[in-house]
C-alpha cells in the first residue's frame, strides 16, 4: 500500500533576474506515498508554488532553472523525460493542478461542458490504442462527482460563483483520474462557508478515487482537517516535516513553526495580544549565512549564524535546526 | 441614576443603502441599528456581497445612505453638505483590505502620509511636516529609511503600516478597518493586529473592524456584528458570541473555520449548503432560510426583528423568539 | 534578546537613511536621471533641440527674406556645399525654407497637441470621475464629433474662420479633443474606483484636489505616449490641410507643404521631396521616443 509516488531529492530552482540568481527553491527532500496527503505550509515567498510548478516542469522557460536535484515520479526521472513525454504523459494525465484562483483559470468564452470536455478529448488523442473514455458521459459524471447538477454544463463560467467555478476547475483536474493532485490554495479566494464545503468535497473525493495530493497553503487549520503529513517550508527549505501527530501535538518544533502557530488567533485560549514572528522573510536573491531564520529567530546562537543545520530526525519527524542537532546542543552546554 | 450616561461615538439608526440597477433594487444596507462606544471596536462579520464594506463606507458617507441616520458624536452626519463634511472626515478615517490597490503608486511613501496632513492644512511649514510625517512611520514601526521609498518597492505588511499612518495622520477618533489583514501573512497579520491594538490602547481610538474571518476580529472586537445579506443576524459582545452562539448562521460560520488542531478532526462537520444569494429584491423573512437546516414555516413571510435574549446580545432567528 | 537585535537593526537602518537623504532626493532629478540613461531618448532630445534651436533663432542664422526670394538662375539644384538640401522649382533654398517652416509646423504640432489633450483630458477626467448624467453628456457630445471625419471637421472650421495658421490650430484642436476625451476617460475609469482614490477622499481632499493629485499623475503614461504620436500625425494633417488650401497659405513655407509642391519632381528631382520627408519621421520619430523614455522615467515602479 505504501508504494511511493512522488520522491523529490536536493531540489533547488533559481530564476535568473539581472545578475543576482533568485534562490526560489534550496535543495528541498520530498516524499509522497500513493493515496496520501501532503500539507506544504509556509508563507508568501516560501518556495511553495515554485516547487509545485518543478513538479509539473511547468517554471518560465527563459528564467527558470533547477541546477540541482531529481523528481522521481512513479520510477521515472521528472527532470529528464522530454518536453514532450511530459506534455502527453505526465500533465494532466498522472498530475493534475489546481490554481488558487478560480476566477482567472477558466476560459470565460466556453461552456464549462466544453472546457471539461476538451482535457477529455486531448486524453483521448495521446492515447492511441488504447481504450478510450466517452466524452460526454464522463463529462456528466465528473461534474455530478463536485456536486454540480450535469445539466448546468452547458452554462459560461459567469454564471457560476466562485465556489461553484473552483469545483468546476477540480472537475477538469480530475477528469483523466490523475494519481497526484497539486492544488494551489485551493480555497483562499473562496468564502469561510464556501471553503468548508470546497475542502469536505476535495477530502471525500480523494478517499473515493484514492488520488495522492499535495495540498499547498498558508492555512495550518486546513492542513490539521485534511492533510496526512506535513512540511513547513521557510526560505526554500524545508525546516520541519512529519506526520499530523508529529506537527501538531509533538513538543519539539523548529522556532519558526513555533512562531506560525502563534500569529494564529486561537479561538479557544483568551489572549489579548497574538505572538507575532518579527520580521520578514528574506529577499531570495540575498539568503543570509547560516540558518535562513537566523535573524528572526529567538533562540539564535553563534553557530546559526554560520552554518546551516543538520536534518535532525526522529522516527517520522524532522526539524532542520541547530537546538535538536548535536553540534547545536554541544555549544549551547558550553556557554 | 447618578453614573453619566456615555454618549456612544458612532450610531447608526436604520440605515438603508439600495443600489438601483435595471429596474431591481439591490438591498445591500438593510435597516441596520447600532452604537460604538469611544474606545471600543465593533466587528462587523459576514461573507463577501453581505453588504459589510458598504456599511463601512456609508458610514463614512463616501457612499451616500438610501435611508436612515448616522449620528457621530450625536450629530446627525447624513444630512450635511460635502463641505461640512470634509470637517467631520478629520476624525474619522479608513483602512482598507488591499494595501497593493490602496497606495498611489506615483506617490513616495512620506508623500502619502503627508497627503492628509497637507490636505487639512495641519502643518504649518515643511520641517513641521516632515517632523510629523516621521513621527506618524515611527508610531507604526516603519523605519525612517523608507521615508523616499515607493510602495511597490515594499512588502504587504509594511504597505499595510503607510495605510494605517495615513489614517492616524490627523488624529482620528474613529478608523473603519477594512479587512485590513486579510491580504497579509499570517505572521504579519498577527504584527499588524498588535500595532492596531497597541494604538487603540494608547490613543483611545475607536474600531469598526470589517472582517470575514471570524477568528481574527475575536481578540481586536468589545462586541461582534454577524451580517446576512445586508441584515444584521446578530449582535453581542465578542465573548458571548464564541461562547454562546444563537443564530444558526453565526453557528455555521463558526464551525466553518479551520482549527489547527488535530483532536477536532475525528468530529465531522457537516458544513452548510448552498451558497450566499445576492440581495436583489429579497423577500420578507429571513435571508438564510433557503440554506438553514432548521428553517421553519414561519421564517419567511414576515420581517424578523432583531431581539434581546440576554443583556447586550440580540439575534434575528424565529427559534430564539420566546 | 530578540528586542535587542531588533533595535540595532533600526540603528542601522538609520544610518542608511542618513546615507541616502545625504545624496539628495527630488522627483524631478530622479526623472531626469532616469530619463538620461536610456539611450534612445538621449539622441530623440538631442535632434529636437538642434531643430527647436534653429527654428528659434533663424532670424538671427539666416535672412528671412531669402525664404521667399527666387532665383530662375538655380531652380531645381540638388544639394551641394551652397545650398545644403538643394533649391526648388523657383529656385529657393531648401534647408532655409526648412528652418523657418519648423517654426509653423512644429507650433501646429505642439500648441495642437497640448490644447486637445487639456480640453480633451479635462473633459474625460470629468466625464470619468463624476460619471451619471454628466458622462453621458459629454460621451454623447464627443461620439457626435467623432462621427465627423477630422479631416472634414477640420475643413468647415477653417472654412469658417478663414485660412490662416491660428485657425489651422483651433480647427485641428477641435477634430482631435473627442479622440483625446475617449482614452482620458477609459483611462482614468480604472484609477477611479482604486482605493487609493476612496482613501484620498475620506482624508478631506476636493475633487479637483483629486483630479490633479491623485488620478492625472497615474494617468501619464498612456497620455504621454498618444500625444508625442499624435504631435507627428497633426504636422501630417497640417499639411494636407494646407495642400488643400485650408492652411498655411504660400509662398510661406510649411513641412507639409514643401512636400506637397514637390510632388511633381518626385521622378526628376527627388531629393526635394526625400528630404523634408525624412527630417518630418525624424521629428515624429524623436517624438515617439522622447514619449517612451518619459513615461518609463517618470513611473517609479520602473525605477532602476
Amino acid at each position: 500500500m505504501s508504494e511511493k509516488l512522488l520522491d523529490i531529492k536536493n531540489l533547488k530552482v533559481q530564476y535568473k533576474s539581472g545578475n543576482v540568481p533568485v534562490c526560489a527553491v534550496n535543495g528541498i527532500d520530498l516524499s509522497l506515498n500513493k493515496g496520501e496527503t501532503l500539507g506544504l505550509v509556509g508563507e508568501t515567498g516560501a518556495g511553495k508554488t515554485t516547487t509545485a510548478l518543478a513538479i509539473l516542469r511547468l517554471l518560465p522557460e527563459r528564467t527558470g532553472l533547477i541546477p540541482e536535484g531529481s523528481i522521481t515520479f512513479d520510477g521515472q526521472n521528472l527532470l529528464e523525460m522530454s518536453e514532450e513525454d511530459m506534455r502527453t504523459l505526465i500533465r494532466g494525465e498522472k498530475i493534475s493542478m489546481i490554481f488558487q484562483d478560480p476566477m482567472t483559470s477558466l476560459n470565460p468564452v466556453m461552456t464549462v461542458g466544453e472546457q471539461i470536455a476538451e482535457a477529455i478529448e486531448y486524453h483521448n488523442s495521446t492515447r492511441e490504442g488504447e481504450e478510450k473514455i466517452p466524452v460526454d458521459e464522463r463529462v456528466n459524471e465528473v461534474l455530478e462527482m463536485v456536486g454540480i447538477p450535469a445539466s448546468r454544463k452547458d452554462e459560461y463560467p459567469h454564471q457560476f460563483s466562485g465556489g461553484m467555478k473552483q469545483r468546476v476547475v477540480i472537475a477538469m483536474a480530475l477528469a483523466c483520474e490523475p494519481e497526484l493532485l497539486i492544488a494551489d490554495e485551493p480555497t483562499t479566494a473562496l468564502d469561510v462557508t464556501i471553503q468548508a464545503q470546497v475542502l469536505a468535497m476535495m477530502s471525500e473525493l480523494r478517499d473515493k478515487l484514492g488520488t495522492a495530493m499535495i495540498l499547498i497553503t498558508h492555512d495550518l487549520g486546513i492542513v490539521a482537517s485534511i492533510c496526512d503529513k506535513v512540511a513547513i517550508m521557510y526560505a526554500g527549505k524545508i525546516i520541519e516535516a512529519g506526520s499530523l501527530e508529529d506537527i501538531y501535538v509533538s513538543k519539539e518544533h523548529h522556532p519558526y513553526t513555533v512562531g506560525l502557530f502563534g500569529a494564529i488567533p486561537n479561538l479557544k485560549v483568551e489572549t489579548r495580544r497574538l505572538s507575532p514572528i518579527e520580521g520578514l522573510m528574506p529577499d531570495p536573491s540575498e539568503l543570509p549565512s547560516g540558518c535562513y531564520f537566523h535573524d528572526r529567530c529567538p533562540h539564535c546562537m553563534e553557530i546559526c549564524k554560520h552554518e546551516y543545520p543538520d536534518v535532525y530526525t526522529d522516527g517520522t519527524h524532522s526539524i532542520a535546526c541547530h537546538l535538536f542537532t548535536k553540534k547545536g546542543v554541544q555549544e549551547d552546554k558550553d556557554e | 441614576m447618578n453614573k453619566i450616561e456615555q454618549t456612544p461615538l458612532i450610531e447608526v439608526r436604520g440605515l438603508k443603502k439600495y443600489f438601483k440597477k435595471s429596474g431591481k433594487t439591490l438591498h445591500a444596507v438593510d435597516d441596520i441599528n447600532l452604537s460604538i462606544m469611544p474606545g471600543t471596536t465593533l466587528g462587523v462579520v459576514g461573507e463577501s456581497g453581505c453588504g459589510k464594506s458598504t456599511l463601512g463606507r456609508t458610514i463614512l458617507r463616501l457612499i451616500k445612505p438610501t435611508e436612515g441616520q448616522i449620528l457621530f458624536e450625536g450629530e446627525d452626519i447624513t444630512k450635511v453638505s460635502e463641505a461640512q463634511m470634509r470637517k467631520y472626515r478629520q476624525s474619522m478615517q479608513i483602512i482598507f483590505q488591499d494595501p497593493y490597490s490602496s497606495l498611489n503608486p506615483r506617490k513616495s511613501v512620506a508623500e502619502i502620509i503627508a497627503t492628509p496632513l497637507v490636505v487639512n492644512h495641519v502643518c504649518k511649514n515643511k520641517a513641521e511636516l516632515r517632523k510629523r510625517v516621521k513621527e506618524l512611520m515611527d508610531t507604526v514601526g516603519l523605519a525612517d529609511r523608507l521615508y523616499n521609498s515607493y510602495p511597490h518597492e515594499l512588502d504587504g505588511g509594511r504597505r499595510q503600516r503607510i495605510c494605517i499612518a495615513r489614517a492616524l495622520a490627523i488624529n482620528p477618533k474613529f478608523i473603519v478597518c477594512d479587512e485590513p489583514v486579510s491580504a497579509l501573512d499570517v505572521s504579519i497579520q498577527a504584527q499588524i493586529l498588535n500595532l492596531l491594538m497597541d494604538l487603540q490602547d494608547n490613543m483611545g481610538l475607536t474600531y469598526m473592524f470589517i472582517t470575514h474571518d471570524l477568528s481574527v476580529v475575536k481578540h481586536i472586537s468589545t462586541e461582534i456584528m454577524v451580517m446576512y445579506m445586508g441584515n444584521c443576524v446578530e449582535k453581542a459582545p465578542a465573548k458571548e458570541l464564541f461562547e454562546n452562539p444563537l443564530h444558526p448562521y453565526t453557528k455555521a460560520l463558526l464551525s466553518a473555520i479551520p482549527i489547527p488542531d488535530i483532536s477536532m478532526r475525528s468530529k465531522k462537520i457537516q458544513p452548510i449548503r448552498g451558497e450566499v444569494a445576492s440581495p436583489i429584491d429579497p423577500a420578507p423573512g429571513c435571508r438564510f432560510a433557503p440554506r438553514c437546516d432548521f428553517c421553519r414555516q414561519d421564517c419567511t413571510g414576515s420581517s424578523i426583528p432583531l431581539v434581546e435574549v440576554s443583556e447586550g446580545h440580540f439575534v434575528a432567528c424565529r427559534l430564539q423568539e420566546k | 534578546m530578540a528586542k535587542l537585535t531588533f533595535k540595532s537593526q533600526k540603528r542601522k537602518e538609520n544610518e542608511e537613511f542618513a546615507l541616502a537623504y545625504t545624496r539628495g532626493h527630488s522627483m524631478t532629478a530622479d526623472i531626469w536621471r532616469r530619463l538620461l540613461r536610456d539611450k534612445s531618448s538621449v539622441v530623440s532630445m538631442g535632434f529636437l533641440c538642434i531643430i527647436f534651436l534653429l527654428a528659434i533663432f533663424a532670424n538671427l542664422l539666416f535672412d528671412e527674406a531669402l525664404v521667399t526670394a527666387q532665383d530662375y538662375s538655380a531652380t531645381n539644384q540638388p544639394p551641394s556645399f551652397e545650398h545644403w538640401f538643394g533649391t526648388d522649382l523657383y529656385g529657393r533654398d531648401i534647408f532655409i525654407r526648412m528652418v523657418f517652416g519648423s517654426r509653423v509646423s512644429l507650433a501646429i504640432g505642439i500648441i495642437t497637441m497640448a490644447a486637445s489633450m487639456i480640453i480633451g483630458g479635462l473633459l474625460g477626467a470629468i466625464a470619468a470621475y463624476f460619471g451619471g448624467k454628466l458622462d453621458g453628456i459629454i460621451m454623447r457630445v464627443t461620439d457626435m464629433f467623432m462621427a465627423i471625419p477630422e479631416t472634414l471637421l477640420a475643413l468647415c472650421v477653417v472654412a469658417a474662420m478663414g485660412a490662416s495658421a491660428v485657425s489651422l490650430i483651433v480647427a485641428m484642436t477641435v477634430a482631435s479633443i473627442p479622440g483625446n476625451c475617449r482614452l482620458v476617460r477609459s483611462t482614468v475609469l480604472g484609477i477611479v474606483d482604486t482605493e487609493y482614490v476612496e482613501a484620498a477622499r475620506a482624508s478631506g481632499m476636493r475633487n479637483l484636489g483629486i483630479i490633479i493629485k491623485e488620478i492625472i499623475p497615474n494617468s501619464l503614461g498612456p497620455i504621454i505616449v498618444v500625444s508625442t504620436q499624435g504631435i507627428a500625425n497633426l504636422m501630417l494633417t497640417a499639411s494636407s490641410l494646407s495642400y488643400l488650401g485650408m492652411g498655411i497659405q504660400p509662398p510661406n513655407p510649411e513641412w507639409g507643404a514643401m512636400i506637397a509642391e514637390a510632388r511633381e519632381y518626385l521622378r526628376s528631382d527627388p531629393y526635394m521631396c526625400i528630404i523634408p520627408g525624412i527630417v518630418i519621421v525624424l521629428t515624429a520619430l524623436s517624438f515617439n521616443l522622447l514619449g517612451d523614455g518619459l513615461r518609463d522615467a517618470m513611473d517609479p515602479r520602473l525605477k532602476d
